[in-house]
């Protein structure tokens, strides 16, 4: 296959861990090596024999990844935080050289990492436009021919000669993005940059990504948590995981893989190792919570939980609750036991608990889960569980609005009055 | 199509044109750290003349009373202006561009270009400085009737060497304080010291045989020496063996410098 526009062959790059360089690389060890080996027989070369200790502390980021890209493919790479995602986009943007493999790219590559690389509080917004422009990689004629667009994009037009820390974030976030949006390489690489912005700002940042990508053939490497975006986006997707990629394939089918494999490692949560509050009641403890096989936790999917308990003895009139608070600390769902049943009686034992929600109605982010037991509403036991997150699923059809806590099932109708 | 190949060797052959085409990039980030600087300043812009005067007001003061600077030629105020103008070029280079990419780092972690460019435009900014030095040196010039001869056509040469020299210590200096951010402490020192080793309020004829040679390794001191040769019409003749020495160290320092710089570069954003 030679039809492509960027070609990775095994690329690995490895981080060392701790000291940000390579360790013994301080001036102080330099000397002290050189002063050393004056004085000893024993060369430099040696000493690298006898510093063998160096695997322990190495990280590989990208670990033997290779894939090629054609020409006009608009790719959206997700995977978890640390999966080597932004990595992957340095070595391509070429701000950190890969440790072994190479990448052939044909066409000029701009990269937004990041909004607003380069502004200066200090400069008003034109002159910034001006700078970030230039760091993009755009020459000052093609500057002065896109500014009155590139103001307009941001709707900033009366602020035009205002220094940008007297900004909104909002107007800040705006003319950032409105400055790379008019670059015209022939690859852009976009990198987690709408999570900034208000929502209607968004939708139009990927109205904007969406008319470079379709109308003038531009391929686009996008990077993002916000599978709604993801899949508005982009026809093929690529999925990495601790530093390694199967490639490309159909977007719907990586997205999937990723929610999968999303909850995989703390889809089970172990109770007897989280921190439990202390009651005087304890004749029972909550053991264990976990979501169901092949369930997932995306927004608008089935969600079906189980929670283990022990009883020491037995124990009369029971109620398990699973709590969904959001990371500001708001209860947006409980699921009660006794809400959708009676109050349970247990002997002796142990026993599983299944909650199954229909259709999950939390919006997408993330939520601390709180588990509880109450015996004759007294509390029994009691602990945060973890931090579980919420995606968006497969039958989301209004996106991630990133607000109004629950969205559940209802009917709409409309009379004419 | 041209292909771009990214690997963990050198890329030595795009390097020079990458270069070129950011050549604007240059200009760019020049100007924003002249813009940036009289921003919020009452006095604003006066500071570019005011600094220079005053460093040479108290210059001229100490070399005719502590350094013992008799007045011969040329009147004393415009021998100092003179090695003022060179000295600060360096100095300003030598300190501003070591401190300039941690000072970019986070455009260095985010975006890709050569980083060569950093230090360039403070030396850059540098040269703006000493453009607005020179035409205070002008002006005393006017006010002393003080008309150089045909030796100042050459003045052009011993400015680039004095550019040489500071892109040279400068490009060493930005390389080595990313890795070894013990040269934050080390270049105020140097910067001190060499004000003392440099012919800023004497004139190096105060060195003699051999001792002029080994001093002329400060680069800065052919440059001084040369800069006074051309503008004050001779009065302080070449001294040859010193201006070989001072040229043979600028070059040979521009020339590591880039190679280090070069070789340290594409790991700066893991680094920094």
């Amino acid at each position: 296959m030679s039809d492509y526009c960027i070609s990775v062959e095994n690329l690995t790059k490895k981080y060392r861990l701790g000291q940000g360089g390579p360790s013994g690389d301080g001036l102080r060890h330099q000397l002290e090596r050189g002063v050393r080996s004056l004085f000893s027989r024993r060369s430099l070369a040696d000493e690298k024999v006898v510093a063998p200790k160096k695997d322990a502390n190495e990280f590989l980021a990208l670990n033997n990844v290779s894939f090629q890209i054609k020409p006009g493919e608009v790719l959206g790479i997700i995977g978890r935080n640390g999966a080597g995602k932004s990595t992957l986009l340095k070595i391509l943007s070429r701000i950190t050289p890969p440790t072994s493999g190479q990448i052939r790219v044909r066409g000029r590559i701009a990269s937004l990492l990041e909004v607003g690389t380069g502004f200066h509080p200090d400069l008003t917004g034109r002159e910034n436009i001006f700078l970030n422009g230039a760091i993009l990689g755009m020459t000052r004629s093609e500057i002065v021919r896109k500014l009155d667009e590139i103001v307009a994009f941001a709707e900033i037009e009366r602020f035009i000669d205002t220094p940008v820390k007297r900004y909104s974030s909002g107007m800040y976030v705006r003319l950032a993005f409105a400055v790379a949006a008019h670059l015209e390489p022939e690859i852009l690489i976009v990198d987690e940059v709408l999570a900034v912005g208000d929502a209607q700002f968004q939708k139009k940042c990927i109205g904007k990504m969406n008319e470079v990508a379709q109308s003038h053939g531009r391929t686009v490497l996008f990077v993002s948590h916000q599978m709604a975006a993801v899949r508005k986006l982009c026809h093929t997707g690529m999925l990495l995981t601790a530093g390694t990629t199967g490639g490309p394939g159909p977007v719907e089918d990586v997205i999937q893989a990723y929610l999968g494999h999303m909850t995989a490692s703390d889809r089970v949560i172990d109770l007897s190792k989280v921190r439990h509050d202390a009651y005087a009641l304890n004749t029972g403890r909550l053991e264990c919570l976990s979501l169901a096989e092949k369930c997932t936790l995306g927004y608008g999917e089935p969600l079906t939980l189980h929670l283990d308990v022990t009883c020491d003895t037995s124990i009369h009139d029971v109620i398990l609750g699973v709590a969904f608070d959001t990371s500001e600390g708001y209860r947006v769902m409980t699921l009660d036991s006794d809400v959708s049943g009676k109050s349970l009686d247990f002997a002796k034992g142990k026993y599983r608990v299944t909650f199954t929600v229909g259709r999950n109605p939390l919006s997408p982010g993330l939520y601390n889960i709180g588990c509880a037991m109450f015996s004759g509403g007294a509390i029994v036991d009691s602990c945060a569980a973890g931090v579980w997150e919420i995606v968006t699923g497969q039958s989301d059809v209004i996106s991630n609005r990133g607000f109004g806590g629950c969205r559940v099932d209802f009917e709409t109708k409309v009379v004419a009055l | 199509m041209e292909e771009l190949i990214i690997s963990a060797e050198h890329e030595e052959k795009n390097y020079w044109k990458d270069l070129w085409s950011y050549r604007e990039l240059l200009y760019f980030l020049a100007w924003r750290d002249i813009l940036v600087r009289y921003k919020q300043t009452t006095v604003g812009v006066a500071w570019a003349v005011l600094r220079p005067v005053i460093t040479i007001a108290i210059g001229t003061l100490i070399a005719r009373k502590v350094a013992g600077l008799t007045q011969g030629a040329v009147p004393t105020v415009l021998l100092v202006g003179a090695g003022t103008l060179v000295w600060q070029l360096f100095a300003t280079s030598f300190a501003d561009a070591g401190n300039s990419l941690i000072a970019s780092s986070n455009l260095i972690s985010k975006i890709y270009f050569p980083r060569l460019l950093v230090p360039a435009s403070t030396l850059a900014v540098g040269f703006v400085d000493f453009l607005i030095s020179l035409a205070i040196l002008i002006a005393l010039m006017l006010w002393y009737q003080y008309i150089p001869d045909f030796r100042i056509l050459t003045l052009p040469l011993f400015i680039i060497l004095a550019l040489t020299a500071s892109l040279g210590a400068g490009l060493w200096l930005a390389a080595l304080t990313v890795k070894y951010r013990d040269f934050r402490f080390i270049v105020p020192f140097i910067v001190q010291i060499g004000l003392f080793i440099s012919p800023v309020w004497y004139t190096s004829d105060k060195f003699q045989g051999v001792w002029r040679v080994v001093y002329s390794l400060n680069p800065t001191v052919g440059a001084i020496d040369g800069f006074r040769w051309a503008v004050f019409r001779g009065s302080y003749p070449i001294f040859w063996p010193g201006l070989t020495v001072s040229l043979v160290t600028s070059v040979l320092l521009l020339i590591t410098a880039i190679l280090y710089f070069r070789k340290t570069e594409r790991s700066f954003a893991d680094m920094i």
